[in-house]
């Protein structure tokens, strides 16, 4: 495992810059074939609807999987992830025109042994927190 | 409508062996948009420590995402109602191209939470060979009417 960052160039507190991800319908009918989650809430505008959703929603694993990325994208190598877990608090709406925007940053919020630490993400869409509780244990260098 | 209890603690049994292709990486990595290149070549994943292509952090649910686990119908699980609640991987090591995985799934607990039934799902994928790779921890909502 070759992480980029240094174990002891991190502190508590220590700020990963805010990067923006777009989802659009094309990316959600990707994600349903590669996945394997075909339920139409995530394609079908009417069954979204028919179900009390206000349009189609994008897969949760879709927005986990894009904070996945923010953290191997800081730490390089995606084999330094020993630990990913969140918890899907509100859905991302994704209409047909324009689709949406994550928005996903990180902080270090623990440094463990074994130059291990613990990033605590914030993933917003429209300026609503749609992941909480959101951390990655990563070994850095 | 409440959930089985009788299906804490249940477990089910393993999954077929499932043979990780490069070519599913290279797709689930398109998918999530990810232009890694130790999603995709050979040489970059060597060059990162690894003997052949890695998967993104979130591909073990490609595997892992319930299966027969929730589709017992004693269970009672409307799956139309069904939203993902949390998910978590610990990770012993990533998935790679040319694992032949076998998932292993308990249902750990059943509660109410309001109208809203709660069910957790623990999966352990292994190497056929038995070698530990990642332990799963699924959580879903049935919504209530």
């Amino acid at each position: 495992m070759t992480a980029g960052v240094k174990y002891d160039d991190v502190e508590v507190g220590t700020e990963i810059p805010a990067r923006t991800y777009p989802v659009d319908r094309a990316n959600l009918v990707m994600y349903a074939g590669a996945s394997g989650d075909f339920n139409p809430i995530h394609w079908r505008e009417s069954f979204a609807k028919s179900v009390g959703l206000p349009d189609v929603i994008a897969h949760g694993m879709f927005t986990m999987a894009q904070g996945g990325r923010f953290v191997t994208d800081w730490v390089g190598d995606p084999g330094a992830v020993v630990d990913y877990g969140v918890r899907f608090s509100s859905p991302v709406v994704v209409p047909d025109e324009g689709g949406a925007t994550l928005e996903i940053s990180g902080t270090v919020e623990d440094k463990l042994d074994d130059n291990k630490v613990v990033v605590a993400l914030t993933a917003r869409c429209n300026g609503q927190k749609v992941l909480t509780r959101a951390k990655a244990v990563v070994r850095l260098a | 409508m409440p959930l089985n209890r009788d299906f804490i603690g249940r477990s089910f049994p393993p999954t077929e062996p499932y043979e990780v292709s490069r070519v599913k990486i290279r797709e689930f990595a398109d998918a999530i948009g990810d232009p890694n290149p130790i999603y995709r070549d050979r040489e970059a994943a060597k060059a990162a420590g690894h003997p052949d292509v890695v998967a993104p952090p979130t591909f073990p649910i490609v595997i892992s995402l319930g299966g027969s686990a929730m589709a017992d119908p004693e269970l009672g699980l409307n799956y139309a109602m069904v939203v993902h609640g949390e998910q978590r991987f610990e990770y012993v090591r990533p998935v790679r191209a040319g694992d032949v995985l076998v998932c292993e799934t308990t249902i750990t607990e059943i509660r109410s939470i309001g109208n809203n039934e709660k069910l957790e799902l623990r999966t352990e994928i292994k190497t056929a060979e038995g070698e530990p790779v990642c332990t799963a921890y699924n959580t879903i909502v049935e919504r209530g009417a």
